[in-house]
């Protein structure tokens, strides 16, 4: 299984949630806690070592914030 | 080619090409029929761009964009279909981009009639779309002048970067003059449209024509260096002509087929021993002030001013003249064309064509 | 480490003015990728309509042309017919299309002109505020159909992929959604084809996308592309609608 990295452009983060919902390993959430600039709640992940690097959080999210990288 | 005799609509058709056209885009209306037939062959002839598009929004809209795209670009058409092309000009105004529009007055408001008119001056030169912004305007009396000033036209809108209006009516475009097509015109040194959207790597950055500036302070910036391009066509591109003007009795203001007719009415005038002279305009926008303000005649009794309308270029006639002189108004409308004793008798009961 | 997935080169560096959620962001990033991959960015001219995209000037990496509401196929009429090299594209809405600029677009198509029209239908006026679009569905509750559309007074929703796959003009015509990945991967692939069409100087192509507008309807933006799924889909069927260089398959 491949495992994935994942960098998040934070401060375009609108806090959809759209990754969350499709990532297929459930290791993202909408931090209820945090606020970037322009205001919004923002994506982070629970557990990134069950990342596999699938990419479905990258092609559905609207502001093109997440670069995944395979290690 | 030498002198040919030509209807004038082939004429603004063939003009149109010398002037290196690269795409047209018309729809059909009376009386500017001629113009798009023309050049449905003449440009294709020449390899050029033609398109009879859907309506004359669409036309106007393909004009904004083959302009946008850096290329010189004409429509043509006549009142009700001038009326939906207020929007594109507009946009062509705000996103400064170089265009030609022939427009062929008729009889209105509406549908109005198809026979000549000047009802359109309002039209033309205040226009109905939003915004401050103005289309330089120009008013050909004969069908060689129309020739002469179309072969100028796109350089005069690429030099300014702004639509420019041939306004004529009916009667130049129907009509069959004698005209020379190879008389040379005036050439302007215009710049590289380094800012045409055509494709990032024609250029080093990325360009956008818009018209759209959200933050009102910014497109403040940008009306008012519209307004100093605007004062520079004022200084630059205003035209009159003057005709008999040494000591008349009265002045008239006539542009167009007007001023053809009142040519004929100041010579049997003149059999009458009455001097009258005439200020034709020939650009409507920039409208020339300056031919009232030099006016200096002491036995001026009075300024007529005649349209084939009900008074339109009457209020820029009343503005110029500032209270210095009386001024008279006689018009015609629905597309009714004046006979020259029509005129004459004006003068002759000046007294009573006063505006108050 | 190996990049699988970034952000491509056929956006700028602009953050995106849609609402969190909102599809046209999905949207713009297919057109984007499709773009950078075929190598077409340096020729490319975007055209901008009205609406919620009325800003995509700024997003596409691309030289760009803002148009008046509804006149994007006339704009984009003028450019190709004097650039036929260059890739040219409308951004469309369901109110510029669909509404002012129906005659525009059918017309574009009957030439058979020879770009693009991506067509963004969420079924709703997005950037005035939430009004009744030609392809709201009956019943949908809007703020000028507020006791939900219906169908003798307002008509019904207008069904643009089936309307223009008899236009003669028209080579490649595909209704696609973005409402899960699977569908967002269609959607891609789609495009990527309404492009080489136009590179291969096919004809008219269009591409249909089903969209979410997740504050004018009132969902959250998890529930809005769920609602594109059980009340759009149904409505207006995800397929290829014409194919005129199909070389097996019949057109459907």
């Amino acid at each position: 299984m491949p495992k994935g990295n994942l960098t998040f452009e934070s401060e375009k983060c609108k806090g959809c949630g759209l990754c969350v919902n499709f990532c297929p390993v459930k290791i993202l959430y909408i931090d209820k806690n945090s606020l970037n600039q322009q205001g919004y709640n923002i994506v982070k992940m629970t557990d990134p070592d069950k990342c596999i690097a699938c990419a479905t959080c990258a092609l559905m999210c609207p502001d093109s914030i997440i670069t995944v990288e395979v290690k | 080619m030498g002198k040919t005799l030509m209807k004038g609509n082939e004429a603004i058709a063939r003009a149109a090409i010398l002037s290196g056209i690269d795409a047209y885009f018309g729809y059909p209306i009376t009386p500017q029929n001629e113009i798009p037939e023309y050049l449905s062959k003449l440009m294709f002839e020449a390899g050029k761009v033609f398109v009879q598009a859907e309506s004359e929004v669409a036309a106007i809209n393909m004009v904004y964009g083959a302009a946008a795209a850096g290329f010189r670009t004409m429509t043509s058409s006549s009142s009700p279909g001038i009326a939906l092309k207020q929007e594109g000009i507009t946009y062509l105004c705000g996103a400064e981009l170089p265009a030609v529009v022939v427009s062929v007055m008729r009889g209105g408001p509406g549908l109005g009639s198809i026979t000549p008119s000047q009802g359109d001056y309002n039209q033309a030169t205040r226009g109905g779309g939003n915004g401050d912004y103005h289309v330089i305007v120009f008013a050909p009396e004969t069908i060689q002048e129309t020739i002469d000033i179309m072969k100028e036209a796109f350089d005069i809108a690429d030099y300014y970067r702004n639509p420019v209006m041939i306004l004529v009516d009916g009667m130049i475009g129907q009509m069959m003059e004698t005209v020379d097509l190879t008389k040379p015109v005036k050439k302007r040194f215009l710049p590289e449209k380094d800012w045409a959207a055509n494709g990032t790597s024609r250029h080093s950055k990325r360009n956008v024509v818009n018209s759209l500036y959200i933050e009102s302070d910014i497109l403040e910036a940008h009306n008012l260096a519209l307004k100093k391009k605007y004062d520079k066509v004022v200084i630059n591109d205003t035209r009159y002509e003057l005709i008999n003007m040494e000591d008349p009795d009265y002045v008239i203001v006539a542009f167009g087929t007007m001023s053809r007719i009142c040519r004929s009415a100041i010579e049997m005038l003149a059999e009458k021993k009455i001097r009258v002279g005439i200020i034709r305009p020939i650009s409507l926008w920039p409208f020339p002030n300056v031919a009232f303000e030099n006016l200096d005649a002491p036995h001026l009794k009075g300024i007529l001013d005649v349209e084939m309308n009900l008074g339109q270029m009457l209020t820029d006639v009343l503005v110029a003249n500032n209270g210095k002189y009386p001024v008279g108004f006689f018009g015609r409308a629905g597309g009714v064309v004046p006979e020259p004793e029509e005129v004459v008798d004006a003068i002759l009961h000046f007294k009573n064509r006063v505006v108050k | 480490m190996e990049i699988k997935y970034k952000k491509t080169k056929g956006l700028t560096d602009t953050p995106l003015s849609y609402c969190p959620g909102c599809t046209h962001g999905i949207v713009h990033k297919l057109v984007a990728e499709t773009l950078e991959e075929l190598g077409v960015l340096g020729t490319t001219v975007a055209i901008a309509s009205v609406g919620c995209s009325v800003f995509s000037y700024k997003f596409f990496n691309t030289d760009a042309v803002q148009a008046a509401h509804g006149r994007a196929c006339a704009v984009a009429t003028g450019i190709k017919r004097n650039l036929p090299d260059n890739i040219v594209f409308t951004y469309q809405g369901d109110g510029d299309l669909a509404s002012i600029g129906i005659a525009e677009t059918i017309h574009a198509a009957n030439r058979g002109e020879n770009f693009t029209v991506i067509f963004v239908n969420n079924a709703i006026y997005g950037m005035t505020g939430g009004q009744m679009a030609p392809t709201s569905l009956i019943g949908q509750v809007t703020t000028t159909s507020q006791s939900g559309r219906d169908a003798k007074l307002q008509g019904s929703p207008i069904h643009i992929c089936e309307m223009f796959s008899q236009i003669e003009g028209v080579a490649y015509l595909e209704r696609v959604s973005a409402f899960n990945p699977r569908q967002v991967r269609i959607a891609k692939a789609a495009i990527k084809k309404a492009f080489t069409y136009q590179m291969e100087k096919k004809g008219f192509t269009m591409i249909e996308v089903l969209s979410s507008c997740p504050v004018n309807w009132g969902k959250k933006p998890v529930d809005a592309l769920k609602w594109i799924e059980e009340a759009m889909v149904p409505v207006f069927p995800l397929k290829v609608f014409k194919d005129k260089y199909a070389e097996d398959e019949k057109n459907v």
